[in-house]
């Protein structure tokens, strides 16, 4: 009976949780859908446009000291961050688990 | 002129400017005049101080707390690496400050944010070193404090343990980029409308584009947040934020 309901509880979480993964998704690709002329580059360069605008003879002071070398390089540095973060998360979260799990059996 | 023409400058402009497109929303390396990287880094110093003291009592009062806070700084270097399509028509990305913030209290988070910007601003000209104090006012100053304060207002009002997180992270994402906004008005102020003027404009570039983002960082911390829930009561009860059966289904 107990495990009954935890089941039903685990299974409206799941369900819940499903959701939330679907309204992530969805906002990130409708937009692409929506902005059909959109050019999607990073909010900064439209800020450097701004600033431009506003300071047409603002020059930039100081230059990164090291920069990717191409768009391929940089997407490499990206994807890596966020394998390292998503490793650490997984472990930490795979170890809570096993420690739960632990504690249950005895 | 027209929309085309306006654009060609700006494409000429952008490709004169940075020869390796380098992508960022925090504020870029150079963009801001020295007197306010200065500023904003002096302004943020007594956060990071009181961060190290905050993260060092912390462990050192319970010790198993420590993968959690690994966990807390990994959600922030993951969600600072996802470029995300807006309705803006542009990209950028979420913060992930707002969950250590609502665990660990906003000045541990800004020692955390400090170093996700530091590697970006180091190995992907992400950001900048100039630019860093004043990124990190807004990322990890501004960003954790809201979270955490309006994680705190949510549930002393009686707002559900997931409403809290929710309001908190997404509502610290967005405060972050409307500072970057005022940053950028207060070293730009337009010659016609002067700061007023030039944070419409920064806030349309910025803010709009991080409120679908904005509500996503929420979402996605909810997420983690009740994961962390299930498993890691133990952690949730040393920090005093368990409350029965999760963020989720909370009272």
């Amino acid at each position: 009976m107990q495990s009954e309901t935890l089941t039903q509880k685990n299974g409206s979480k799941m369900a819940a949780n499903i959701a939330m993964i679907v309204i992530v998704v969805a906002l990130a690709v409708l937009p692409l859908f929506i902005v059909k002329d959109g050019e999607f580059g990073g909010a900064d360069g439209k800020a450097e446009e701004a600033i431009t605008e506003i300071n047409a003879e603002y020059q930039p002071w100081f230059s990164p000291l090291v920069e990717p070398k191409s768009g391929e390089v940089e997407s490499l540095l990206f994807a890596l961050q966020a394998a390292i973060g998503a490793g650490i998360i997984g472990y930490g979260l795979g170890w809570l688990r096993g420690r739960a799990k632990n504690q249950d059996v005895k | 002129m027209s929309k085309r023409f306006q654009l060609a400058i700006g494409l000429a402009l952008m490709l004169i400017l940075i020869p390796v497109s380098a992508s960022a929303m925090h504020i870029m390396e150079g963009f801001l005049p020295p007197v306010w990287c200065i500023s904003w880094g002096a302004l943020t110093i007594p956060f990071i101080v009181m961060g190290l003291f905050s993260i060092n009592k912390t462990v050192r009062e319970n010790p198993r707390l420590k993968i959690l806070i690994a966990m807390a700084g990994a959600f922030a270097f993951v969600l600072s690496a996802l470029k995300i399509p807006s309705v803006t028509g542009s990209c950028s990305h979420p913060t992930g400050v707002g969950l250590g913030a609502i665990l660990f209290g906003p000045s541990a988070m800004s020692v955390l944010g400090l170093i996700v910007l530091l590697f970006q601003a180091l190995l992907l000209a992400h950001g900048g070193l100039t630019t860093l104090g004043a990124n990190t006012f807004s990322m990890a100053v501004v960003g954790p404090l809201a979270a955490y304060f309006i994680f705190r207002l949510v549930k002393k009002a009686g707002g559900p343990q997931w409403l809290a997180v929710f309001l908190g992270a997404a509502l610290g994402d967005l405060l972050t980029y409307v500072t970057t906004s005022v940053q950028l008005a207060l070293a730009f102020p337009a010659e016609i409308g002067g700061f007023g003027a030039s944070l419409a404009k920064f806030t349309g570039i910025f803010a709009v584009t991080q409120i679908p983002l904005a509500i996503s960082e929420g979402i996605l911390t909810v997420l983690i947040f009740n994961a962390i829930a299930a498993y890691g009561k133990d952690e949730l009860k040393a920090l005093k934020l368990f409350s029965p059966g999760g963020a989720n289904h909370a009272k």
